[in-house]
């Protein structure tokens, strides 16, 4: 059959090495492991799992009727703050993120200790919540919608930092590498080569990042950071729960209006 | 020299970009008003930034116990959340799929992702704490429920976006249903399922470190009661501590799509 | 009258004597020890084409990109206007760069953007970042960058977008670009690798007579030896980092060519 001279070849067909078996063999059930570990050692008490219909039962009940005649009076205004929030606190992020990106993306910067820097202070940006972040400057500047802003703002920047430098690091070396040649100046070569190249990018991570916020920027309140949380903190603590529908709806309502938003402009410009 | 017409354009000016940037401005200095920040504000804001600062320097550890179990807690609630979230989503964003389901089927399910998406986890914990008490559970289900939401949404758009003329090609060669999956569905999605799964773990793990803060579980209540008692180097230890623990979950991320070839 | 007349003679006779550029002892190793430039010497004069011809890998595009310093020699002078480029600055860098034009073989626009405003870039190195984000160029450069678009032959072309045109519009698009930054030099790395053969014809004849036209040399990098010899004045053979051929393209033969390529079977 096989002719002389020709070692006989493994035939058998693997989908995967030994050794790769092993690793996904080795991620599962440490997965499974965990999963199972945290099952048992996680602090359930029974009877509040039991309990668990009824007290849903009785919120939904008092949360009916809705107070629809508290929204002109004690939603509108602070939901529009919290819009407000969002929008400035986005526009903040991006301006602070795209130093910071251009410094992390590998093909931009060459400087591997600069590289490491910017991403270390991308990760910590979004590690710390938009709450913690919020407790932060209402502790530094005092309760109210600037708090909110600027928490928004620092924790935004981690995630379009890390999204725009993955878009740096996408472009077209070439197309710089001519830019380069024709002598000009630093600057010109990030806003006629760099730009252009990662604008739809751009876009759609301010857009992405802009919905998020307006979610992030309504429980802001909670801590005192302005918004609509606010009125949602108070409508919490003095058990009005047919407020606390009604700013629930008026959230819902911006969340999905945000959203239809972001969808119609994306099409429109990517 | 010139072809006759010395109003040629080098290039053609988008009106409706700029108006449209003009109105934007406007828009931010109006939103920006309401901010009431005057300079004075901002002065007495750097003293008090510094102040802060300096009672959040040196981070004060001795409480590492407490910070421990909190820290613990807060692992769990992920690992358990997002657990719970993919295998509730995994179906879900099947029934979901339009390219794969019937419309009485995609708009519930659909219906389910959206409402799951819209509230923030914070919120969602406040709802949960009043049903089902203070602690952990309240954490759990508050995540699994943002999880499904957003985990479903990109599963759906990933199945959404599969070759269909693989499945067709498989389901022509007789395969039962299940099959069809396994062969021309799942290889399709399963490396972007893995990105969106790590990214959905590393999510649940920065949420479930301040849902404390209403009462889920979690580091978040230390942190929120340190705040309160102006215990400053007790927080700037518990902040330290979560950076470090996302970055670590980010390089066994980066591990992970590794060795599944993401 | 006289006097200044001779001046003016004798500055143009020394113009013409001194070379555009001077390369002199170019060495570069990207892996220290193995050199894949070897000591390369050469004068090119301010008028023509030159050609360099030789396999892949014996570095005829990084010697290219040596002379602009797209990659940084390791050691040698080259030597452009008066200053030996590989001692300048950033600063001086891009001045000296301004005055030198570069095509490529992957043309190198930006995608994005249009045709005129891809052109228009090869002003950047002479505006402010400002006034190029803007788009305020001088007028005389926007009358000059419609003048090279009709030359090239893309006039109706001009607020197209760059990546809406076919490889061989797209490298007029880029020697436009390179002419309007009014070089004493022009570089070509490959400038035809990627087109067809009309089109290869096409974009030479282009570079030969805008090089004419303006009066700046020409130094393309080629492998298609055909080419080489119908629009080149002269022709540079390289071989394993060095230059082993130096004449006009009547000069080369197939005993050359062997000796540039190794192998006969290519040859007919």
């Amino acid at each position: 059959m096989s002719a002389p001279g020709i070692a006989a070849i493994d035939r058998e067909w693997r989908r995967f090495t030994p050794a790769e078996r092993f690793a996904r063999f080795a991620v599962y059930f440490a997965v499974v492991a965990a999963i199972v570990v945290s099952l048992e050692t996680v602090e359930v008490i029974p009877e509040f799992v039991y309990d668990a219909p009824a007290q849903i039962g009785d919120m939904l009940r008092r949360m009916w009727p809705v107070a629809w005649g508290f929204y002109p009076e004690g939603v509108q205004a602070p939901l529009l703050e919290s819009l407000h929030i969002a929008t400035l606190g986005t526009v903040l992020a991006v301006v602070m993120a795209v130093p910071v990106a251009f410094l992390a993306a590998r093909n931009v910067t060459p400087h591997a200790g600069l590289n490491y820097l910017a991403k270390l202070v991308l990760v910590s940006a979004r590690s710390v919540n938009t709450l913690i972040w919020a407790l932060f400057f209402v502790a530094v500047f005092g309760p109210g919608a600037l708090a909110g802003t600027l928490a928004i703002a620092f924790h935004s920047i981690g995630f379009t930092g890390k999204l725009l430098s993955e878009a740096l690091e996408e472009t077209n070396r070439g197309t710089i590498e001519a830019l380069h040649a024709t002598g000009a100046p630093w600057l010109s070569v990030a806003l006629q080569g760099y730009w252009p190249q990662v604008k739809p990018a751009f876009w759609s991570i301010v857009l992405f990042r802009w919905d998020i916020n307006v979610r992030e920027s309504a429980v802001l309140g909670l801590v005192g950071a302005g918004g609509v949380g606010m009125a949602l903190d108070t409508a919490l603590n003095l058990f009005q729960w047919d407020r606390v529908a009604m700013i629930l709806l008026a959230i819902f309502a911006v969340v999905i209006i945000a959203e239809i938003a972001v969808t119609a402009i994306r099409q429109r410009i990517i | 020299m010139t072809s006759g017409d010395p109003h040629r354009r080098a290039v053609l000016p988008n009106w409706w970009a700029r108006a449209g940037w003009v109105l934007f401005a406007v828009y931010l200095g109006y939103a920006a008003s309401h901010l009431e920040f005057t300079p004075a504000r901002f002065a007495v804001g750097l003293e008090h930034g510094a102040k802060f600062l300096s009672r959040l320097f040196p981070p004060d550890f001795h409480r590492w116990e407490l910070l421990l179990k909190g820290m613990l807690e807060s692992l769990q609630i992920a690992v358990v959340a997002s657990a719970l979230g993919v295998a509730l989503s995994l179906p879900l964003s099947l029934m979901a799929a339009r390219n794969l389901m019937p419309p009485w089927l995609t708009w519930p399910a659909r219906l389910v992702m959206v409402l799951c998406r819209s509230f923030h986890p914070v919120i969602v914990a406040i709802l949960f704490v009043k049903a089902v008490g203070f602690g952990a559970l309240a954490g759990i289900l508050a995540l699994t429920v943002a999880s499904v939401g957003f985990l479903g949404k990109l599963f759906t758009e990933a199945i959404e976006e599969i070759s269909l003329k693989q499945v067709e090609a498989i389901r022509a060669s007789g395969a039962p249903f299940l099959s069809v999956v396994s062969f021309a569905v799942i290889p399709q999605v399963f490396s972007r399922f893995v990105g969106f799964i790590a990214y959905e773990t590393d999510a649940n793990l920065r949420n479930s470190t301040m849902i404390g803060i209403v009462g889920a579980g979690g580091i978040g209540g230390t942190l929120f009661a340190a705040f309160q008692r102006f215990d400053f180097d007790f927080v700037c230890a518990i902040v330290l501590t979560i950076i470090a623990l996302i970055m670590a979950g980010e390089v066994l991320t980066v591990r992970i799509k590794q060795i599944f070839k993401v | 009258m006289t006097a200044e007349l001779a001046t003016a003679t004798a500055a143009s006779a020394h113009a013409a004597a001194v070379p555009a550029l001077s390369v002199r002892n170019l060495v570069k190793e990207y892996v220290a020890g193995r050199a894949v430039l070897r000591g390369i010497s050469l004068e090119f004069p301010t008028r023509g084409v030159t050609a360099v011809i030789g396999p892949s890998g014996t570095g005829k595009s990084t010697l290219i990109r040596c002379i602009n310093r797209l990659v940084e020699p390791t050691s040698g002078e080259i030597v452009f206007e008066g200053r030996d480029l590989t001692r300048l600055g950033k600063q001086g860098l891009r001045e000296a760069r301004r005055r030198i034009g570069m095509v490529f073989q992957e043309y190198n626009l930006v995608e994005r953007l249009t045709v005129m405003e891809n052109v228009l870039s090869g002003r950047l190195g002479y505006v402010t970042p400002l006034k190029a984000w803007l788009r305020r160029f001088p007028e005389r450069d926007v009358d000059r960058a419609f003048e090279l678009l009709e030359i090239v032959g893309l006039s109706a072309f001009a607020h197209a977008r760059a990546d809406s045109l076919s490889g061989g519009q797209r490298q007029r698009v880029g020697i436009a670009r390179a002419v309007m930054q009014q070089p004493r030099l022009l570089l070509a790395d490959e400038p035809t690798s990627s087109l067809d053969p009309k089109t290869s014809v096409e974009i030479m004849a282009l570079m030969q007579a805008l090089s004419e036209m303006h009066a700046f040399p020409v130094i393309v990098n080629i492998h298609n030896v055909e080419l080489a010899r119908r629009f080149a004045d002269r022709i540079v053979g390289m071989t394993g980092g060095a230059v082993v051929f130096d004449g006009p393209p009547e000069a080369l033969d197939d005993a050359i060519l062997k000796s540039i390529y190794g192998g006969e079977d290519w040859l007919e």
